[in-house]
């Protein structure tokens, strides 16, 4: 156990050293000028990789399933076409005049209210994992075509109003609404650590968890909730990511040795921040092409998925 | 007290039990008996308030059990399912330790770990109170589970077919445990057993049910005669008295 802490206190640190290289590395002309922009892109990284971290983890351990992650499950996708469906309702004008936090705040409470009408019904009746992956791959192309058939229906700049939304792309974060996401991240990072207990329960499985006293129905909604306000903060801020959140939890749960969330949930979202922020230092600087981080990231996170599921089929 | 009135349970159209009314009072080890399928696990886990209660009443020392806070009633009933499963990756100590949730909500203390360490003990699992449940054998495994539910520290305890995996050794030794934790600390034991003869030398009542009912509750010598098992498994069986104690010879 007090392994599992020291190994947190060097994520810890080679968090720090990546946030410190993101701000530092090549600081030049205009001092004050490019730390506050590379600040507020900081900002943004930090907030994605703790909630996509976050939201995995908690996911991951409300449906006893290592391999699935909120958007293998299409809850990305899902939320890409409540927007869509805002601006087919709205119109792209409508939709573009909107105060950009009322309507991220509309977005993540359709999220919220689309996913646990979904998800809730299949968690009650505990799918294996097959059945969870299938169901979740056939929601993610159902909502990917619906979203494709409104794109259709709406006029060419409407859509592309749509589709700047609607790519991961880490070197253009929305920084507009970085305060609003920051609040709606905060709150559920607090509510995720002081649920850490219950979350271990929760990992027991339904059973053994209200024999110790969970409200297994209340508990899982209020947690899948809070996975849907963390992905819509995350899917908002940089748009869809497959496997990051996959690649992050397993690889934090690797480097600390333990499923204990009290340590889990702090390791994991330090994973996301040296994954995301490390990764963007090195692509700018080394590499000197930032538009291929999430490719790359993508590309190892798929791996890991395979493995995973190569892995578990074995045991 | 337990006290079931009237409780009727079907899944989808198929009856799992029938108008089913049973009391329990504190104190002492009742052994649910009867063949596959005849509704014992059901009973027990909707005593725990793990399905929800179609028709009936069950209350557990006044507490409706399906209305109470489940808070409450995990500080009053453990429970142990048949064929739990551990996917979370941890180490025996860590697993007796969620039993002291319902009192801390996580937080332990020096009781609590006063009690858990009491709990590994018991069930003879201090070496291995390190290792990782995965390394375990299933039988080392059912061990670690019944410690947890022990450490829970509730008066009642609802055991389905805990001797699952178990050798004779720790079989024997874990309705001694039982047995004991009735005498010295009033505890009531409710236990789903296939194994009858073990429900001959440790339970104070033998409760047998048949297709969705109770088809004979009594004291082990009255229920365990030739006529009465015949009546609960559906074949004849050699019944002979050792030590004053009836044992069924059903492998003859």
């Amino acid at each position: 156990m007090v392994m599992a802490e020291r190994r947190l206190l060097v994520l810890a640190a080679a968090a720090l050293l990546c946030i410190a290289a993101f701000l530092a590395i090549g600081l030049r002309g205009n001092i004050a000028f490019v730390l506050e922009l590379r600040l507020l892109k900081l900002a943004a990284l930090v907030q994605v990789g703790v909630a996509i971290a976050l939201s995995t983890v908690i996911f991951q351990t409300v449906t006893g399933n290592r391999i699935l992650t909120p958007s293998v499950m299409g809850l990305d996708a899902l939320y890409l076409f409540g927007q869509m469906l805002m601006i087919f309702l709205l119109g792209g004008i409508g939709y573009v005049a909107l105060d950009p936090q009322l309507k991220f705040g509309i977005e993540v409470l359709l999220l919220m209210a689309l996913a646990s009408a979904l998800l809730l019904p299949m968690l009650r009746s505990r799918l294996d994992m097959g059945l969870m992956l299938l169901a979740g791959v056939v929601f993610g192309v159902l909502f990917r075509s619906l979203y494709a058939l409104l794109a259709r229906l709406i006029d060419p700049n409407e859509f592309a109003v749509a589709q700047t939304a609607s790519f991961a792309n880490f070197n253009a974060v929305r920084t507009d609404l970085l305060v609003f996401a920051a609040i709606v991240t905060a709150v559920a990072a607090v509510v995720a650590w002081r649920s850490r207990h219950v979350l271990d329960v929760v990992s027991l499985g339904p059973d053994t968890a209200t024999g110790l006293g969970i409200g297994w129905a209340g508990t899982v909604t209020g947690l899948l909730l809070l996975v849907s306000a963390l992905v819509a903060v995350s899917t908002a801020l940089v748009g869809p990511v497959a496997f990051f959140g996959l690649l992050v939890a397993a690889l934090a749960e690797r480097i600390v040795g333990t499923r204990r969330h009290g340590v889990l949930l702090p390791a994991a979202g330090l994973a996301g921040i040296v994954v995301l922020v490390g990764g963007q230092t090195l692509f700018q600087h080394a590499l000197g092409n930032a538009t291929a981080l999430g490719v790359v990231i993508e590309f190892v996170g798929g791996l890991v998925f395979l493995l995973l599921l190569f892995l578990g089929s074995r045991k | 007290m337990i006290r079931i009135e009237n409780v009727s349970f079907r899944h989808r159209t198929a009856p799992i039990l029938s108008d089913v009314s049973l009391t329990i009072p504190k104190g002492g080890v009742v052994a649910l008996i009867g063949p596959n399928g005849a509704g014992k696990s059901s009973l027990l886990s909707l005593v725990a308030r793990l399905q929800p209660l179609q028709a009936g009443e069950i209350e557990i020392d006044g507490l409706p059990v399906h209305t109470t806070p489940g808070r409450q009633l995990a500080k009053v009933v453990a429970i142990l399912r048949q064929d739990t499963t551990v996917a979370s990756r941890l180490r025996v100590r860590e697993l007796v330790g969620f039993g002291r949730f319902p009192h801390g909500r996580g937080r332990l203390t020096d009781a609590d770990h006063a009690v858990i360490d009491a709990a590994l003990a018991r069930f003879d699992l201090t070496d291995l109170a390190d290792r990782f449940i995965e390394t375990l054998s299933g039988g080392q495994r059912q061990r670690a589970l019944v410690a947890m539910a022990f450490a829970q520290g509730t008066d009642y305890l609802l055991l389905d077919e805990p001797l699952n995996n178990l050798d004779m050794y720790y079989a024997r030794e874990l309705m001694r445990s039982l047995r004991a934790a009735a005498d010295a600390n009033g505890k009531t034991v409710v236990i789903v057993l296939h194994d009858i003869n073990q429900a001959s030398a440790h339970a104070d009542r033998i409760v047998a049910m048949r297709g969705g009912r109770i088809v004979a509750d009594g004291a082990p010598a009255d229920i365990l005669t030739p006529d009465t098992l015949e009546a609960v498994f559906g074949f004849r069986m050699r019944v002979e008295a050792i030590e004053g104690k009836p044992f069924v010879l059903h492998q003859l």
